[in-house]
């Protein structure tokens, strides 16, 4: 595979619109998700959850549950291995993950997994498990990062000692880790600096919000061998963290992937699938499991509460000299924030030599968090672009004009440390500029802000196969969930390297047993890693082509090229096909129709770990009008710009541009974890938790930038986290430009608004 | 030689040492070789680590290529959501 990028290629496929593939089950109501499936003699599945933040457990009895007909299994953490506490691999620790899906002697959140029953129907499954007994031991809770981090605050892991902390602590703490970023003298640049400016911000909990809940079928033989169906946004991480967890062999468990409806990172990680496995196993009948709205905003991942402290130092000039950061994020019931994340990403678009960022990973009694687009990027933008809005307003210079001085480009030292290659700040900056919105006129109460944000994206593992059909259509086989368009994308690509219609390509998202391991769809990689594995298959099956169009042909296969889908032959071999009166091309259709006489089927694959992730910027500009008599914000026009490398899909493209500026509207404006003193959350439902709709937003304007990444075929880069980032900061300078008052604080909610408001004079 | 820049989490092993030039042909040889001048690293930077080699992000690194003239960074795992 050569590293070119594709821009010197003339694309027949790649940035077309073709409708895709799996659209009319999905608007006609065919497709399938994980509620949506049942088996014979199916037993349903429910979870007992703790009332408490904190308890020991002392006993569980489970007798009288068993004993109501209809109950045929009750589980408890007894009926799961048990792992030692250091069993890890890479950041995910196993013995965390078992206790997070059933308590194991503490719960450590209100609605955290004690037991789980499976029953003939919903309703005895829900009468058991109030027939269970649990002798709960209350312990004090904590629900706050500053009360977590203090001296005497309840712990919640006696074991737990900080790391990354110079000298290893004798003490328990809550802080679980420190990570630290560093480069040249800042105290001396600070200090040198000719205005200083510091913060502190604060943003809280979320929720991924996604529209299904988590649900799974799982049913084993005889034999012992388990199949899930379930929807995820990784069928093999299932596969493997259940496997890993109940001690069975990876081959023991099949994963069937249903459609997913929503997943943003929360569905990255297991919690019902380990139950109904287990439970299958003990009842020898398969089991359905699917959470309640409730339990989805109680029991699952959100992103973390945090509590962020900035420091940067300019000079008149425009120049960012230096900036301190400390970030502090809520990781749960368990560690494992996005705090690291967030910490290489707060600094990332500014060209520094100055700085030290700290980053804090503290555990308490909330449910763990989870990955949620872009994971920790989101609260790090929040302060650091609304920092930098306040020192060009210092400095009298143009916010864009602020950013661009301050801009990496090719040749940085990013903040978290490797140069950056080709990459797009200065394009989407100047992109934006030179967009109507821009220099619009603003009305009354109104207010214009902008942000820049920054995501990593990732590669990571990815298989695929193409299959030629006998005439000449084709199949391609992957195993990465669909949360946006992949695989209209993925068929576009290997219909362009095929040369046929991409109609005539049919993508497919195979089960673990019908596919190569394939890595989360998640990190923005499936249209980068697995699109680079379906190039490579779809090569491998034009390289065997041209193979047997050479042997039909009796000529040498250096003389065959593929063009627009044939076999064509070249230099000594077209003489030779010429002196023989035969024509030089032969179709894709034909050679498929003869491959069982050439050598039997056709395939391609590839299995990779996809190297080269292009990193991808965007710059979002917002104007708001601002109610001053209650503090609501309306949305009135909203502006994306993002740098893609090459837009496959550009529809796709876009639509990841405009939802990840919807969710951070909504992160910006009003979500919300609300809980009370006893640690119980409030607002369990999206009624409560209200989460932007069609009727609160704008269109949003999306501007596609394409900077190739050099790295992949087609110059692709990853889209589908960054367009989260620069929506609050965005937000928070618009309200600053309509109002006056400075938000750091989130939500940006009508009565934090009008309170701010109300406390400079200005409701 | 290739410059591997090592951050500030590793200093227990490291004794705050920032820069060091390896001579490795591989991810694995460069690790072996760190563990090698710093005992009880090599450990660290086997599993849970990402790798950067001149710009690029690697996660579960081991035989890919070092050059004579590759910065090498490494850094926490990042997967995304």
């Amino acid at each position: 595979m050569t590293d070119s990028n594709g821009s010197d290629r003339k694309f027949k496929w790649v940035g077309t619109r073709p409708i895709r593939h799996d659209g009319v089950d999905k608007v006609t109501g065919r497709a399938h998700y994980g509620a949506d499936f049942d088996l014979p003699g199916m037993l349903h599945a429910h979870v007992l959850r703790s009332p408490h933040a904190h308890a020991r457990i002392r006993r569980i009895d489970a007798s009288k549950a068993l004993a109501l007909e209809g109950v045929k299994a009750v589980i408890t953490s007894d009926d799961i291995p048990e792992l030692p506490l250091d069993e890890a691999s890479g950041p995910t620790n196993f013995s965390d993950l078992s206790r997070n899906v059933l308590a194991r002697d503490k719960v450590l959140y209100h609605g955290h997994a004690v037991a789980a029953v499976a029953a003939t129907s919903t309703r005895i499954a829900q009468e058991a498990l109030s027939l269970i007994e649990v002798d709960y031991e209350p312990l004090p809770h904590v629900l706050d990062i500053r009360a977590a981090m203090a001296p005497g605050a309840p712990i919640l892991h006696d074991h737990m000692r900080t790391k990354g902390l110079k000298e290893a602590p004798d003490e328990p703490s809550n802080i679980a880790s420190k990570m630290e970023l560093t480069r040249g003298d800042v105290d001396q640049a600070l200090a040198e600096a000719d205005f200083v400016i510091e913060r502190e911000f604060e943003t809280a909990t979320v929720h991924q919000g996604y529209i299904e809940p988590h649900a799974c079928v799982a049913q084993t033989n005889e034999d012992g061998q388990t199949t899930v169906w379930a929807s995820s946004q990784g069928h093999f991480m299932i596969r493997a963290y259940s496997a890993r967890l109940l001690r069975l062999d990876i081959s023991q468990i099949k994963v069937i992937p249903m459609e997913i409806g929503g997943g943003f990172g929360g569905k990255t990680t297991v919690y019902l699938e380990p139950l109904a496995i287990v439970l299958s196993r003990k009842t020898g009948r398969p089991v359905k499991a699917v959470m309640t709205r409730e339990e989805v905003f109680r029991a699952t991942g959100p992103a973390p509460a945090t509590l962020i402290n900035v420091k940067f130092g300019a000079n008149r000039d425009g120049k960012i000299v230096a900036a301190k950061c400390e970030l502090f994020y809520e990781a749960g019931a368990f560690p494992g924030s996005p705090v690291a994340a967030g910490a290489m990403c707060i600094l990332a678009p500014f060209d520094l030599d100055h700085f030290t960022i700290e980053g804090y990973d503290v555990v308490l009694n909330k449910p763990k968090t989870a990955a949620y687009r872009a994971p920790g990027a989101p609260p790090a933008a929040f302060a650091a672009e609304t920092v930098i809005d306040e020192i060009a307003r210092e400095l009298e210079i143009d916010p864009l004009d602020l950013r661009r001085n301050n801009a990496v480009s090719k040749g940085s030292q990013a903040a978290y440390g490797p140069k950056f290659s080709d990459i797009g700040l200065i394009e989407t900056l100047d992109a934006l500029r030179k967009h109507p919105h821009y220099e619009a006129p603003l009305g009354e109460n109104q207010g214009r802000g902008c942000a820049v944000g920054f995501w990593f994206n990732a590669g990571m593992q990815s298989s695929a196969e193409v299959k030629l059909n006998e005439d000449g259509t084709a199949v391609v086989v992957e195993g990465c969930p669909d949360i946006g368009g992949s695989r209209a994308s993925l068929a576009i690509m290997a219909a362009e390297e095929l040369g046929i219609d991409v109609y005539k390509v049919r993508p497919v998202v195979a089960d673990t047993e019908a596919v190569g391991i394939n890595d989360n769809t998640g990190g923005s990689r499936v249209t980068f890693a697995t699109g680079m594995a379906v190039i490579e298959a779809s090569q491998d099956v034009v390289r065997q082509c041209c193979e047997r169009a050479a042997n039909i042909w009796d000529i040498d296969a250096k003389d065959v090229i593929w063009q627009d889908g044939c076999a064509v032959a070249t230099g000594d071999g077209a003489k030779k096909l010429d002196e023989e009166g035969k024509l030089p091309s032969m179709p894709i259709a034909e050679i498929a129709a003869g491959a069982a006489r050439t050598g039997g089927p056709i395939t391609g694959k590839a299995s990779l770990n996809a190297r080269g992730a292009g990193p991808a910027f965007a710059v979002h500009l917002v104007d708001v009008e601002v109610d001053r008599e209650t503090g609501k914000v309306d949305i009135v026009r909203y502006t994306t710009v993002q740098d893609a490398g090459r837009a496959i899909h550009p529809s796709y493209v876009e639509g990841q541009m405009q939802g990840g500026a919807a969710q951070g509207i909504g992160w910006a404006l009003n979500e919300e974890y609300v809980y009370d003193a006893d640690g119980v959350l409030a607002n369990p439902g999206f009624l409560d938790y209200r989460m932007p709709v069609a009727l609160d937003l704008p269109m949003i304007d999306t501007v596609v930038v394409e900077v190739p990444n050099p790295r992949h075929p087609y110059g692709v880069r990853g889209v589908g986290e960054v367009p989260i980032v620069p929506p609050i900061p965005a937000i928070a300078n618009a309200i600053h430009d309509a109002t006056g008052v400075r938000m750091r604080k989130l939500p940006m909610s009508p009565p934090n608004l009008l309170a701010e408001l109300t406390r400079a004079g200005r409701a | 030689m290739a410059t591997v820049i090592l951050p500030a989490r590793f200093s227990d092993w490291t004794g705050g040492v920032e820069h060091v030039d390896v001579d490795a042909r591989d991810v694995r040889q460069l690790i072996r070789a760190l563990d090698e001048r710093f005992p009880g690293l090599g450990e660290k930077l086997r599993d849970g680590v990402a790798i950067a080699i001149d710009g690029e992000i690697i996660n579960d690194p081991l035989l890919e290529p070092v050059e004579p003239d590759s910065e090498v960074h490494f850094l926490p795992p990042i997967s995304g959501g």
